[in-house]
């Protein structure tokens, strides 16, 4: 059924049709929204046989989701930023026990200083944990892949985050379709746990593993990851049949075929960037586009077929290796080992700052000349920086950095962009 | 007429298995079909009370929910040594989650438990004092808060033993520890520190709160059994000494923690809702310093010349307890 | 693909109004995104929101840097934000006052505009009248509808049904009928006054 609704709502019914048996949730902006809506959801009993926990903090959330999924409930939360760091050691402890939890990242940057805004640093943070990443372009496959996350979770038993950009889709009114419970029943059928906690058969769970084991658990978690690059696809295909729309899978390319740039980037930008693709195509360029969806595992084989006829590549980051680069470059660098080509990291959208039509075109065309550096900052404003080494180089007590910028940009609510 | 004396000893309630007293009143352990929750071949240390008591701990819960029980650890020496991969002794559904979240991973087993419709089963999160009173105080409190259906057993050793003998808000004054070391002018553990978790329990207005000692098995299992019949959040507070952290002989275990319970340093008392409702009367209060001298993590209270002003202190902090919880009637 | 930039203050429905515009737009078969621009959340603060109404799916993510229309709940902004920034000559503008374009000393500024893509509706008296809130966001939308003819006010009509509860949206329904009347006649006798 067609809706003109918000992202987060868009989010929370497509959760409520996955029929979660257990949720918990401590708000953090910018996905208190999709909680709340589920919260409500409970508590009116449009969603039934489902708990919803008020925890005391995201570590909590982490902790009462694991228990709830070893006791063999479909469990699901949501957090972001600041929220994700500190369950941090409760999300490596989910993927190590191989629960089956399905989370929500709600995109946005981790601080100090202290940012609300979008970009992935959060989700980047966590990209080693053994959680399967998928990014949503769109409201509608943010929606989706809450869906195909829940049956991804279970086939693999192996816990899923789906990263979705904060404010950007999370806050924004778009029109969805939102699937019918049967439709969805159809897809994802009731969690056949792989372990449980049952007095009928116990069983002890998460025990030490020392040396003489350790390897070879860790590496069934990364043949569980390479197992889920053939799956993945194919949930996305089912959910083609089911529901009669593409969304998902490894990645999904755009204008590629001729293309002598291609732009890869995770996550919503990608939908400014495909308008300024076809700007620039209409306007003679061979440039095209590829929108990678599953982050981890991270689809090299896929990656390498789609940039590898290509002359140069643009990646464009919503997050920085501090004093290297990007996250997205190394797994694209790495799809292309053995292959020159030109390759150039984008550091954009920072903190929630807009990536635009008109900064974008400007990028690629100084990318098809060959005349970008190896690691550009999107639109960074020189002058500040260059004014803040400067009063940092002649004082010792030079203050905080941050204030000392704000300082000097003055009031903010009186800019458009 | 030749007058012999004979020794003739009254065993009671202090005896496992005594005849005297009907099947139900009976300590779990004296069954021959006990459940043996937490079975042999765990490697704790000689002497463990933790071991002691969480095996009476569990056993009593499983009589008391017909064998139908959850456990979920924290990390500490309870996980390590009943669960050396690639075995373990537990016999019942078990889970090691983290360190600081047992209280939170229970309150998520009982929540699937009971959407799932199997509320029969019970959850019983366990943790040290280390992960109860510090790291996983947060996680405990949100339980509370709650008043999610979950038993928390709190074994407190009085540090964090696994990890070496550090020092824990469970530590009590002038105890050393690998982090409150013996010396200088304030020798162990910082007077005017610590917390006491039980009174918090009840800050909380929880349905059930005990303390409970390894000295005497009978009142613990007493406790547990009352416990498993409520539903609701509830904590119990288990005293129980550790031979290599406090310095104390393995065969002593239980006469330290009777001293500890006699002199009142460790009062046994129930609530409910934040109200005491009752206490466990000191046969005869003994001097603290019959407790502590048995332990060498207080052998520098004991040297020359001796520490006084600081063991009584101690005994100040015994007799506050009496007379807070009337251990004297 | 139209797009409007709504700017206003914190607490007067700014980021509420692109949303029933979108919803006006989706009852009408139309593809539409709204979404806000936040600041710190607390009343008072200049807040911003922006919609897009389109005949096939909006793709585009970044803030709406190039206006079609424009609609300003609160003429204190004037002078504190670049709120013109990027709009189209051939644009609208739409602004909650009391008084008109010359009054507020605007008329520099909307040289070259065309006068019946101008108009100034007392929507927070509008809004007082029918509703008894402050909130001129409601009152607002359907002057756009009726100087744009982007929506129509029925559909402004059913997206102010959806949101509200039946008692409120029945008052929210009238300060819009009121306001579509208004506008209609300012920009009707503009377009006289052009002629």
């Amino acid at each position: 059924m067609l809706k003109q609704i918000e992202g987060s709502q868009a989010m929370a019914e497509a959760i409520s049709r996955c029929r979660p048996e257990v949720i918990c949730a401590y708000p953090i902006t910018p996905q208190t929204h999709i909680v709340e809506g589920l919260g409500e959801r409970v508590k009116t009993g449009e969603l039934q046989n489902c708990e919803f926990i008020n925890v005391e903090s995201e570590f909590a959330a982490m902790s009462v989701a694991i228990g709830a999924c070893a006791a063999g409930a479909r469990t699901y939360t949501a957090t972001a930023s600041q929220g994700l760091l500190f369950m941090a050691e409760a999300v490596y402890n989910a993927a190590g026990l191989g629960l089956p939890i399905v989370m929500t990242i709600g995109n946005r940057a981790i601080g100090a200083p202290i940012n609300i805004w979008n970009d992935h640093s959060d989700s980047m943070s966590m990209r080693d944990a053994g959680w399967i990443q998928l990014y949503a372009e769109t409201n509608q496959e943010a929606l989706d892949l809450h869906i195909q996350a829940f049956r991804l979770a279970e086939e693999l038993s192996c816990p899923v985050m789906v990263c979705v950009d904060g404010f950007i889709l999370t806050h924004a009114y778009d029109r969805v379709d939102v699937p019918a419970q049967d439709r969805v029943d159809a897809y994802l059928p009731p969690f056949r746990p792989r372990q449980i906690l049952d007095p009928a058969q116990p069983v002890s769970i998460g025990a030490m593993v020392g040396p003489e084991a350790f390897m070879e658990v860790r590496y069934l978690a990364h043949h569980k990851q390479l197992r889920a690059l053939r799956l993945i696809p194919r949930l996305s295909e089912e959910f083609r049949r089911h529901f009669g729309r593409g969304s998902g899978g490894l990645l999904r390319t755009y204008r590629t075929e001729d293309a002598e740039t291609i732009v890869v980037a995770l996550g919503s930008v990608n939908g400014t960037i495909q308008e300024v693709v076809d700007e620039m195509r209409t306007a003679g360029s061979r440039i095209g586009s590829v929108s990678i969806c599953a982050f981890r595992p991270f689809p090299l084989a896929a990656l390498r077929q789609a940039l590898e006829q290509a002359k140069r590549v643009v990646v464009i980051e919503k997050s920085l290796a501090v004093g290297l680069g990007g996250h997205l470059s190394d797994g694209v660098r790495k799809s292309l080992s053995g292959i020159v080509l030109n390759g150039y990291t984008v550091i954009a959208g920072l903190g929630g700052r807009a990536i635009t039509r008109q900064s974008l075109r400007q990028l690629f065309k100084d990318a098809e000349a060959d005349e970008l550096d190896q690691v550009t900052f999107l639109d960074l404003n020189a002058d500040l920086v260059a004014h803040e080494l400067e009063r940092e180089a002649q004082a010792r007590e030079s203050g905080p950095t941050a204030e000392a910028i704000l300082r000097r940009i003055g009031t903010v609510a009186s800019q458009i962009n | 007429m030749e007058m012999q004396p004979i020794k003739f000893y009254q065993t009671a309630t202090f005896t496992v298995g005594n005849r005297l007293l009907g099947e139900d009143e009976r300590s779990v352990q004296a069954n021959m079909r006990r459940t043996n929750s937490l079975n042999s071949g765990h490697r704790a240390c000689q002497g463990c009370g933790e071991a002691l008591g969480a095996r009476y701990a569990i056993d009593a819960a499983m009589r008391a929910c017909d064998s139908r029980l959850a456990a979920v650890n924290a990390t500490g020496c309870l996980e390590v040594f009943s669960t050396p991969y690639p075995e373990t002794s537990w016999q019942i559904p078990w889970i090691h989650s983290l360190f600081g979240n047992a209280a939170a991973v229970a309150a998520g087993m009982a929540a699937a438990m009971r959407v799932k419709g199997r509320a029969d089963v019970r959850v019983i999160a366990q943790g040290g004092d280390g992960g109860t009173t510090d790291i996983g105080f947060g996680c405990l409190s949100g339980m509370f808060e709650r008043n999610d259906d979950v038993l928390y057993i709190c074994y407190d050793n009085e540090a964090y033993m696994n990890t070496g003998v550090q020092r824990s808000s469970a530590t009590p004054p002038a105890a050393r520890t690998a982090t409150t070391a013996a010396v200088g002018s304030a020798p162990g553990n910082v007077f005017g520190t610590g917390k006491n978790v039980p009174l918090i329990a009840m800050a909380h207005g929880i349905p059930y709160v005990a303390t409970a000692s390894v000295a005497n098995l009978r009142d613990l299992e007493a406790k547990v059994t009352k416990a498993m019949g409520i539903r609701g959040a509830r904590y119990i507070h288990i005293h129980v000494p550790c031979p290599l952290g406090w310095g104390s002989a393995p065969a002593d275990t239980i006469k330290v923690a009777r001293l500890a319970v006699e002199s009142g340093l460790f009062p046994l008392f129930e609530a409910e809702h934040g109200e005491v409702t009752g206490s466990t009367r000191i046969r005869r209060k003994l001097p603290v310093e019959e407790y502590l001298s048995l332990q060498k993590r207080f052998a520098h209270l004991f040297g020359k010349p001796r520490d006084t002003a600081r063991i009584e202190m101690i005994q100040a902090i015994a007799d506050r307890n009496v007379e807070r919880f009337g251990l004297l009637g | 693909m139209f797009q409007i930039r709504i700017h206003g203050r914190g607490g007067q429905g700014v980021v509420s109004a692109a949303e029933m515009l979108s919803v006006a737009a989706f009852l009408e078969g139309r593809f539409a995104q709204a979404f806000p621009s936040f600041g710190s959340e607390r009343m008072g603060a200049p807040v911003m929101a922006f919609c897009r109404i389109d005949d096939k799916e909006i793709r585009l993510r970044e803030p709406v840097l190039d206006p079609d229309a424009l609609i300003v709940q609160d003429p204190t902004l004037l002078h504190q934000v670049d709120l013109f920034k990027g709009l189209r000559r051939t644009g609208y503008i739409l602004i909650n006052s009391t008084r008109g374009f010359d009054e507020l000393g605007m008329q520099e500024f909307v040289r070259g505009f065309r006068p019946s893509h101008l108009c100034a509706i007392a929507a927070t008296e509008l809004a007082l009248k029918h509703v008894g809130r402050a909130v001129p966001n409601v009152p607002l939308l359907a002057g756009f509808a009726a100087i744009t003819r982007e929506v129509k006010l029925d559909s402004v009509i059913a997206a102010i049904r959806e949101k509200f509860p039946p008692a409120v949206a029945d008052r929210n329904v009238a300060a819009a009928t009121e306001a579509y009347a208004t506008s209609q006649r300012k920009t009707e006798s503009s377009h006289a006054q052009a002629d």
